[in-house]
C-alpha cells in the first residue's frame, strides 16, 4: 500500500465515520422533532372542526366552536384574569427573588443552604391538595377571598423558594469581577445588583419569569377555591366549566377554548425569548 | 474582567468553594434587607400553611361528616395507617419508578442530548426543535392531557393510525410506560435549557486543545464537559425530582387507573384528600412525601459533594 | 453550586414539626355572612349552583339570571339577587361549597347533589329547614306535590334539610336496528338477568358491536355504582345499606358479581378494556352513538344530554335518536326478586337546594325558595333543557312532550331506589367499584369480595357489616 491510498483509506473511512455522525444526527433530530410535535396536531386541527373526537382527523371546517367561545360571557375575561394573575405573580417573584438571590448568592447568611433547600421542600407539600384547607383559612382571616391578589400572593409564595433557588444558581455563576471594578468606582450595591448584576443575570431572569409564567398560567385549584365571582377566574378554571352536567367533556368548546388559551403562554415565551434570550452568559462570551 | 478561558475549569471549583465573596460590599444588614421581603412572603403563605399541614396530618379531619365537626388529634395514626395501607405502598413505588424514569433518567438524557446536539447549530433546525419542546413544555397541563389522550385513544387514537395497531389501549396495556413518556415530552425543555446554558460556558478553547490533541468527542464530553457541569447536573436532577414527585398531570391522562397501576402518590393523596375528603390522611402523606424528598435531597448532595 | 449540612436540613425539618399555636388558627372564623344585613331595604341574596353560563348547565345558569332573578326582584322591592355560578366537577364544587360553610360564608341558597345531604349535615354546615327558616317552611304547599321517596333524597335522619329540585332513573337503553338485525323483538322487555344475557347472547352475534355495557371499574366512578352495582343489587332483593349495616359478602352482592363474571369475564358480552379507560364512560356513549352497543345501563340524563339530537344538546348526538332508541325498566334478578319483592328495580339520585344556616335574611332566602320551586319556576326551567322535576303537577304537564321522560316519571320512580345518604357511602361505592373492577379483569369473585369486605371493614368498622 502507498502512503498515498494509505491516506485516501485514512480519508474515506474519516469521512465514512463523519456520514455515520451526521446521519444519526439527522435521524436524532428528526425523530425528537416528530415526538414533540405529533400529539399538538389535535391541537391544530379539533378547534377547527365541527365534531371534534379524541382522534386526529380530517376536520368538517368550521369557526363554530369559536364563535360560541366567542359567545361565553366569561371566556374573554378569563384570559384577561390569567394575564393578570400571572403578571403579579411574576413581577413579584421576581423581583422579591432577585433581590434575596443576589443578597443569598454573595453574602454568607447563616444557615443559608439549610433554609433554601428546607423551604423548597416544603414548596411541594403546600402547592399540593393537602394544604388546601390551610390556605382557604388564611386567606379568608386576611380578608382577601374573591379577590386576585389573594390568589397572586398564594401562588407567589409556593413558587419563589424554586425561584430564588434557581436564581440564586445563576448568580453564583455571574462573575464577580464585574462588580468589583462597578464597586471601585464608587457604584453602590443596589446600583451594582441593578446596573451590572441584573443585566448580566438578564436571561436566566427571563427563564425563572417564563417558568412563574407556566407555572401560574396553569394552575387550578388556588384560584377555583379563593375566588368566587366568575369573572375573576383565570382561564384554567374555565376550562372545567366546559363539561356537562355529568362530567362529559364537550369537545366542541374544550379543543377551540385550549388552543385560545394555550397561545397566550406560548407567545409571552417566544417574546421574552426573543428578547432576553435563556442563557446564563448571554453577553458576556470570551 | 473578562474570565480568562483557562481558568474557567479550575475557577468554578474555586468560585464555588468560597461563593460567598461579598464583592459588592453588601454586608450582612443590607443583605438582609435584600432577603426579608421574599422571607416574609414565604413565612406568610408558604410556611404557615405547611406547617399547619403538618399539624393537620396529625388529625382524623375530614372535610364534611362527623370528623369535620369533632376534628380529634391522632397524633402519628395516620402514618401507622399510611405504613399498613396497601395503597400507599403501591403509590410509593410506582412514584419511584415515575421519578426514576421520566424525571432522572428521562428527562436528564433526552434534554442533555438535544443541548448536546443543537449547541453548534444554528437557524432555523434549531429553533424548530427547541420551540417545539419548549411548545410542550409551557402548554398546561390540562390541554396537554387532552392532546395526549387523543394521540393515545383506543379506536382512532393518532398513535395507532401512524403504527398501524387498530385497537390498542395503549393506557390500559403500559398505563406506566406512557406516563412516563408523556412526562419526558412534558418536561425535556427545563433540562435542555439548563445544559445549553451550562454547555455554553464550557470553555471553548479548552474543547479545542482536547480536539487537536485527538480526543473524541466521547472523551470531551466525560472528561472536559461533565465535571464543568457538574453543579448544574445536580440542580437539574434536584429540580427535577422535586417536580416529577409533585406533578399531577398524569391523573388528567389515567386517573390514575387502570386499577391503580398509575396511582403515583401526588394521585393517591388527591384522592383521599379530595375524592373520599380525608384531609388529615392526606396531609400525613403529603408530610412523608416531603420526608422521602429530603431523603433524595441529602442523597443527591452526598453523591454531588463526593466526585 | 449550594452545599448543604445535613444537619441544618434535619433540624430544619424538625422545625417544621412543631404543631405550636396551631390550634388557634384552626378554629373556625366566624364572619359575618355575605349579605348584607338591615331590615327588608337593601337587603342581599345569593344563590350558587354547579352551573355557569356558555359551560356547564348553562341551562340553568340562564334560568336563574333571566327568569328567578328578575321575578323575585319585581315582587321584592329592595331585595337584590345575585348569582354565583360555578362550572367544575362534582368533587371540587363539593369541596369548595364546604369549605365556604366551614368558614361561616357561602351563598343563601346552595345547589347540592342529595347524596352530599347526610355528611354535610355531620358536619354541621347545613341544618334541617326548618330550623333555618321556621314556620313558614311547612305552611308551604309545595309538599303536598313532591313525593317522600323524591323528598327523601335531601333528607338525614328523617328530616328534611333542603327542597329536592330533580330527580332521574335508570333503565337500560338499547339499539333498536341491532336489536332486529339480531333477530330480537324491537319492543323489548326482559323479565329476569337471564333474558337480558339472552338478548346480549344473540347480540353477540352481530360483528363490530359490543353486545351489553354494564358500567364497572374504578375509572367510571360513581357511574359504576349507580348504573351498574346498585341496580343490579336491588334486583337481588338487598340494599347496600339497610338496618344500620353495609352490605359485606352478601348472597347479593355475590349474584352483582357473578353477572359481571358471566357479561365480561365468561362469555365476553362486554368490553372488559372499556371499563378501565379514563374516559371510558364517554367512549361507551360514543360507541352506543354510534350503532356499536346494543344494550346500555344508564340514566335519563343519557338520553336528554347525551344522544340528544337537538342542535349543540347532545354530545353524542343521534339524529335518529326517536326511532332507533329503546328503553325498558332493569329487571330485577327473576321476577319478584328485587327489593319490596319487586320485578322491575331502578336507582335514583336527586339534587336539591339548602338554605344556609349562616344566612342573614332566612325569611327572605325561604321565599325566594319557594319561588324557584314553584311550578311556574320549574315551567321555566324546562324552557332550557326538560328533565324531570321533584313536582306532580309540574311532571303531569311538562313532561307529555317527552315520552322517555314521561316513561321514567310514571313507570320508574315509583320502584326506584335511593342510596344512603351518609358520609361513609362515597369510600363504599369507590370499594364497590374496585370489587366490580377485579371481577372484570379477573379476579374471582370469592376474592374480590374478601378484598371488598376487607376495605369496608377499615371505612366503617368490622361490626357494621352484614355478611350471610
Amino acid at each position: 500500500m502507498t502512503i498515498a491510498t494509505r491516506a485516501t483509506a485514512h480519508r474515506t473511512s474519516r469521512t465514512a465515520t463523519r456520514f455515520v455522525g451526521r446521519l444519526g444526527f439527522v435521524v436524532f433530530i428528526t425523530v425528537v422533532s416528530v415526538f414533540f410535535a405529533v400529539p399538538m396536531i389535535w391541537l391544530v386541527v379539533a378547534p377547527f372542526d365541527g365534531n371534534p373526537t379524541m382522534s386526529v382527523k380530517w376536520p368538517e371546517w368550521t369557526l363554530n366552536n369559536f364563535h360560541r367561545i366567542l359567545d361565553n360571557p366569561y371566556a374573554f375575561g378569563s384570559i384577561v384574569n390569567s394575564l393578570m394573575i400571572s403578571g403579579g405573580v411574576v413581577a413579584l417573584t421576581v423581583i422579591l427573588a432577585t433581590l434575596a438571590a443576589y443578597a443569598l448568592s454573595r453574602v454568607r447568611i447563616p444557615g443559608r443552604d439549610a433554609l433554601l433547600y428546607g423551604l423548597l421542600l416544603l414548596s411541594s407539600i403546600v402547592t399540593g391538595t393537602a394544604a388546601m384547607v390551610p390556605t382557604f383559612q388564611l386567606i379568608n382571616a386576611l380578608g382577601l377571598i374573591n379577590t386576585q391578589l389573594g390568589v397572586v400572593l398564594v401562588m407567589s409564595g409556593g413558587i419563589l423558594p424554586t425561584v430564588v433557588f434557581i436564581l440564586k444558581d445563576f448568580m453564583d455563576s455571574v462573575p464577580k469581577s464585574y462588580e468589583e471594578s462597578a464597586r471601585l468606582y464608587g457604584a453602590g450595591p443596589f446600583q451594582i445588583l441593578r446596573d451590572v448584576v441584573v443585566p448580566v443575570a438578564r436571561p436566566g431572569i427571563a427563564f425563572v419569569a417564563v417558568w412563574s409564567v407556566v407555572q401560574a398560567w396553569s394552575n387550578f385549584l388556588v384560584p377555583f377555591i379563593l375566588l368566587r365571582d366568575p369573572t375573576l377566574q383565570p382561564a384554567g378554571v374555565l376550562m372545567y366549566t366546559f363539561y356537562t352536567e355529568a362530567g362529559q367533556a364537550d369537545l366542541r368548546l374544550i379543543s377551540a377554548f385550549s388552543l385560545v388559551y394555550t397561545l397566550p403562554v406560548v407567545v409571552i415565551y417566544f417574546l421574552v425569548n426573543r428578547k432576553f434570550g435563556f442563557r446564563f452568559y448571554g453577553g458576556i462570551k470570551s | 474582567m473578562v474570565s480568562t478561558p483557562s481558568s474557567v475549569g479550575t475557577g468554578v471549583v474555586r468560585a464555588r468553594r468560597k461563593r460567598a465573596d461579598d464583592v459588592a460590599g453588601l454586608g450582612r444588614a443590607r443583605a438582609a434587607a435584600f432577603v426579608v421581603p421574599a422571607l416574609l412572603m414565604i413565612g406568610m403563605f408558604l410556611l404557615f400553611p405547611a406547617i399547619w399541614t403538618i399539624y393537620l396530618g396529625m388529625t382524623d379531619y375530614r372535610l364534611t361528616g362527623l370528623a369535620a365537626a369533632h376534628t380529634s388529634f391522632v397524633g402519628l395514626g395516620n402514618y401507622t395507617a399510611a405504613v399498613g395501607d396497601k395503597a400507599f405502598w403501591n403509590a410509593l413505588q410506582l412514584t419511584v419508578v415515575f421519578v426514576a424514569l421520566s424525571g432522572v433518567i428521562g428527562q436528564s438524557l433526552l434534554g442533555f442530548s438535544l443541548a448536546w446536539s443543537l449547541r453548534r447549530l444554528k437557524g432555523w433546525v434549531r429553533t424548530l426543535v427547541e420551540s417545539l419542546a419548549l411548545a410542550a413544555w409551557v402548554i398546561p397541563g390540562s390541554v396537554n392531557a387532552f392532546l395526549w389522550i387523543a394521540l393515545l385513544d383506543r379506536r382512532d387514537g393518532t398513535l395507532n393510525t401512524l403504527l398501524n395497531t387498530p385497537g390498542t389501549a395503549w393506557l390500559i396495556s403500559d398505563p406506566m410506560a406512557m406516563i412516563v413518556i408523556f412526562n419526558i415530552w412534558v418536561g425535556t425543555a427545563f433540562s435542555m435549557q439548563l445544559f445549553s446554558s451550562a454547555l455554553s460556558a464550557v470553555s471553548p478553547s479548552q474543547l479545542e486543545s482536547a480536539r487537536i490533541a485527538g480526543a473524541s468527542e466521547f472523551r470531551q464530553l466525560f472528561d472536559i464537559v461533565l465535571p464543568t457541569i457538574k453543579g448544574h447536573i445536580l440542580t437539574n436532577t434536584l429540580m427535577i425530582t422535586l417536580w416529577t414527585f409533585n406533578t399531577f398531570t398524569p391523573f388528567l391522562l389515567t386517573a390514575g387507573g387502570p386499577n391503580r397501576k398509575t396511582e403515583i402518590l401526588s394521585v393517591y393523596i388527591y384522592k383521599t384528600a379530595i375524592g373520599s375528603g380525608q384531609l388529615g390522611f392526606g396531609a400525613a402523606i403529603s408530610m412523608i412525601m416531603l420526608l422521602i424528598n429530603l431523603a433524595i435531597a441529602l442523597l443527591y448532595m452526598r453523591v454531588g459533594r463526593k466526585k | 453550586m449550594v452545599s448543604i449540612g445535613r444537619r441544618k436540613l434535619i433540624t430544619l425539618a424538625g422545625l417544621a414539626l412543631v404543631p405550636g399555636a396551631l390550634d388557634a388558627c384552626s378554629s373556625t372564623s366566624k364572619t359575618a355572612s355575605n349579605t348584607s344585613s338591615g331590615g327588608t331595604k337593601n337587603v342581599t341574596l345569593t344563590i350558587t349552583a354547579n352551573a355557569i353560563e356558555g359551560g356547564k348547565n348553562a341551562a340553568e345558569a340562564k334560568w336563574v339570571a333571566d327568569w328567578v332573578i328578575p321575578q323575585f326582584q319585581k315582587a321584592n322591592p329592595g331585595v337584590t339577587v345575585k348569582f354565583e355560578p360555578q362550572g367544575v366537577n362534582d368533587e371540587n364544587y363539593k369541596t369548595k361549597i364546604a369549605l365556604d360553610l366551614k368558614s361561616g360564608k357561602g351563598a343563601d341558597i346552595i345547589a347540592i347533589d342529595g347524596i352530599w345531604t347526610g355528611e354535610f349535615a355531620q358536619a354541621g354546615y347545613i341544618k334541617p329547614l326548618k330550623d333555618v327558616a321556621g314556620a313558614a317552611v311547612d305552611a308551604w304547599d309545595g309538599w303536598k306535590q313532591i313525593p317522600n321517596a323524591v323528598q327523601g333524597a335531601v333528607s338525614f335522619q328523617g328530616k328534611v334539610y333542603g327542597v329536592p329540585q330533580g330527580t332521574d332513573g335508570r333503565v337500560f337503553f338499547y339499539n333498536k336496528n341491532l336489536f332486529s338485525k339480531a333477530g330480537l323483538p324491537t319492543a323489548w322487555q326482559p323479565t329476569s338477568w337471564d333474558d337480558v344475557l339472552n338478548a346480549a347472547r344473540a347480540l353477540k352475534k352481530l360483528k363490530g358491536v359490543t353486545p351489553i355495557q354494564l358500567n364497572a371499574g374504578t375509572a367510571m366512578g360513581e357511574a359504576t355504582t349507580m348504573q351498574g352495582i346498585l341496580p343490579m343489587l336491588v334486583g337481588t332483593g338487598e340494599y347496600v345499606w339497610a338496618d344500620n349495616k353495609w352490605a359485606g359478602n352478601t348472597k347479593g352482592l355475590r349474584d352483582v358479581m357473578n353477572l359481571y363474571k358471566t357479561i365480561y369475564v365468561d362469555e365476553k358480552l362486554g368490553d372488559p378494556v372499556l371499563q378501565q379507560e379514563a374516559n371510558g364512560r364517554d367512549s361507551s356513549f360514543q360507541e352506543f352513538a354510534a350503532g356499536q352497543i346494543g344494550i346500555l345501563a344508564e340514566g335519563d340524563y343519557f338520553w336528554r344530554s347525551v344522544i340528544n339530537p337537538a342542535k349543540g344538546v347532545g354530545t353524542a348526538p343521534m339524529a335518529d335518536r326517536d326511532t332507533v332508541v329503546g328503553y325498558t325498566k332493569i329487571p330485577a334478578m327473576k321476577p319478584g326478586s328485587g327489593v319490596k319483592g319487586q320485578s322491575f328495580v331502578s336507582m335514583s339520585g336527586g339534587a336539591g337546594r339548602v338554605l344556609n344556616p349562616n344566612t342573614k335574611n332566612a325569611d327572605m332566602a325561604w321565599k325566594l325558595m319557594e319561588l324557584i320551586c314553584s311550578p311556574e319556576g320549574f315551567a321555566a326551567r324546562a324552557a332550557g333543557t326538560l328533565s324531570i322535576s321533584p313536582r306532580d303537577d309540574v311532571n303531569k304537564t311538562l313532561l307529555a312532550k317527552d315520552p322517555m321522560l314521561t316513561y321514567v316519571s310514571t313507570e320508574v320512580l315509583p320502584i326506584t331506589s335511593y342510596r344512603p345518604g351518609l358520609a361513609d357511602y362515597t369510600q363504599v361505592s369507590t370499594a364497590l367499584q374496585q370489587a366490580s373492577l377485579d371481577v372484570v379483569t379477573g379476579t374471582s369473585v370469592a376474592d374480590a369480595l374478601k378484598t371488598y369486605t376487607g376495605t369496608l371493614g377499615g371505612i366503617v368498622g368490622a361490626g357494621n357489616i352484614t355478611n350471610n
